[in-house]
């Protein structure tokens, strides 16, 4: 009996945006932050001053992007700028909305890393480990990807799948920042940052913004669109090595093991129901991570698992449809929860998956997380 | 010689001067709780296994097995520019703790998860000295 059931299809998603996605110096956090907003409302045909709950990540002060956006909610939460916080920030929304603490929560993504040279390593993030050149989470990839290739005879080509099937959906995406094809010969040689990894294996940096808006599933049904409902959510931290930053010995198998039962046992599902991934891509390691602890594949067999186009649209599991961090676009997880959403409408076009009824976020990250969405 | 040592310095606090002493003296240690006897690296306020107060610091053999290493191709600060591509290796002590550092010395072709490495010390500045590891043969 899942700890969680009786969340189980209580919460909807029912409106998302976007802006597009680039390098956008003469725009600031809170205005690419209001024209995500602005669409999402659109998308779900909701007034503004319905807007009673607001949560904010990487976004510098909650309380001016209220007085932009002209809202002044009964609920806030701010997150920080990490990578991780798509899905916490959605599982606190969905407690919220169940408490009644709100009605319609917005929730609101931006990053202006490209415009304003964020570097994700060095003197903005200073460490422990500093001294010795240690720094970024791409190093910390590295590592574990070396560990996967010892432990498990992974190999760089087999890595190379990952950047290729999800640079081909970002070839189907009209929003996506890369849209060539590549090859995996082009990963091979692909300018080397900290090896075992290369540039295609690292995610992009780019300004943008994403929204989604909340509600109960009852008030879903006076909105525009059909909901799609929060199925299952499943959450498991690993802090025990917090001061190695995004660096776990095991890859997170355990957390993220214990994050998707939860949500399966919630959804009444198993890993074989699941329709299309959306799997937080820093990386493109952390999706072969990611697919051993959610159960596509046994242990140590994701390098297997991939091979000969696995992932993408028309394989065994497509994954990141919209072309992910690695090639659509940087924003942090929140793009893949609604592109999560737009493959449950049947909206994405030509990267559709057919008859796509269960889609599933994952996140494999010191806070581990993974949700699954269905049809309402 | 110059003196401008243009790579990052550790922040020496109260709570790490006693490694970097150590350090200085050629001596690898770690935070031990004198409580239950966990040792942990980089050092904590409190014993992260029993909350405990009482912390000392413990001389360590040094020895210790590669848990990964990578290669940076990429200078995140200038002072790392004349290095790249250099080798940054994790290594779990013989006693527990898992400390990041560089690999240095011959024989890095043999690198393998798992491999015996042991400790060596280089003087940066006149205060700071960094423990540094090699592959045992």
């Amino acid at each position: 009996m899942s700890e969680l059931g009786h969340l189980k299809d209580k919460i909807a998603v029912v409106g998302v945006g976007n802006t597009p996605y680039g390098n956008f110096p003469e725009i600031d956090d809170y205005g690419l932050g209001a024209r995500a907003f602005r669409a999402a409302l659109a998308d779900c045909g909701l007034e503004k001053s319905r807007i009673d709950g607001l949560l904010v990540c990487r976004i510098p002060y909650y309380a001016r992007m209220g007085e932009v956006l002209g809202i002044s909610p009964r609920w806030t939460i701010p997150l920080p700028p990490h990578g991780r916080m798509s899905a916490m920030g959605i599982i606190e929304a969905m407690a919220a909305l169940n408490a009644g603490l709100c009605n319609y929560v917005a929730l609101i993504y931006a990053n202006i890393g490209r415009s304003r040279r964020v570097n994700y390593g060095g003197e903005e993030s200073p460490n422990v480990w500093d001294p010795w050149g240690y720094t970024s989470p791409g190093a910390a990839h590295a590592m574990m990807f070396r560990r996967h290739m010892a432990k498990y005879g992974t190999t760089t080509r087999q890595l190379a799948e990952v950047s290729v099937a999800v640079r081909h959906h970002a070839t189907l995406n009209p929003d996506a920042v890369m849209r060539s094809p590549i090859t995996i010969d082009d990963h091979e040689n692909a300018r080397p940052i900290v090896l075992p990894l290369r540039l295609l294996d690292y995610c992009l940096i780019n300004d943008g913004a994403v929204s989604l808006i909340l509600t109960t599933k009852e008030r879903a049904r006076d909105l525009k669109k059909p909901p799609v409902l929060i199925s299952g959510v499943g959450a498991k931290e690993a802090f025990a090595r917090a001061s190695i930053p995004n660096f776990d010995l095991d890859f997170w198998y355990g957390e993220v093991r214990e994050a998707a039962n939860a949500a399966y046992d919630m959804a009444g599902i198993g890993p074989a129901d699941v329709d299309a991934l959306m799997c937080y891509d820093n990386f493109s390691p952390t999706i072969l991570f990611s697919l051993e602890g959610l159960g596509h594949c046994p242990r140590g067999e994701s390098g297997r698992f991939v091979e000969g186009g696995t992932l993408k649209l028309g394989g065994k599991l497509p994954t990141n449809t919209d072309g992910g961090h690695l090639s659509n676009s940087y924003m942090q997880g929140w793009a893949l929860n609604v592109e999560a959403v737009r493959q449950l409408r049947g909206e994405c076009g030509r990267r559709q998956v057919p008859d796509c009824a269960v889609v599933q976020f994952a996140a494999t990250t010191p806070c581990s997380r993974s949700l699954i969405y269905t049809r309402g | 010689m110059s003196n401008a040592y243009a790579k990052p310095l550790p922040k020496i606090d109260l709570l790490n001067r006693p490694f970097w002493e150590h350090a200085k003296a050629g001596r690898l240690a770690v935070q031990r709780c004198t409580g239950c006897g966990h040792r942990h690296m980089p050092p904590s306020p409190v014993c992260p296994t029993c909350l405990g107060e009482n912390q000392d610091w413990e001389v360590v053999s040094g020895r210790g097995r590669l848990v990964s290493w990578v290669t940076f191709h990429r200078a995140y600060w200038g002072g790392f520019g004349a290095d790249v591509p250099y080798d940054v290796c994790m290594v779990e002590l013989d006693e527990g703790p898992i400390l990041v550092s560089n690999l240095v010395g011959a024989g890095q072709d043999k690198a393998a998860v798992g491999a015996a490495v042991s400790v060596l010390f280089e003087p940066v500045t006149p205060e700071i000295t960094l423990p540094k590891f090699r592959l045992v043969e």
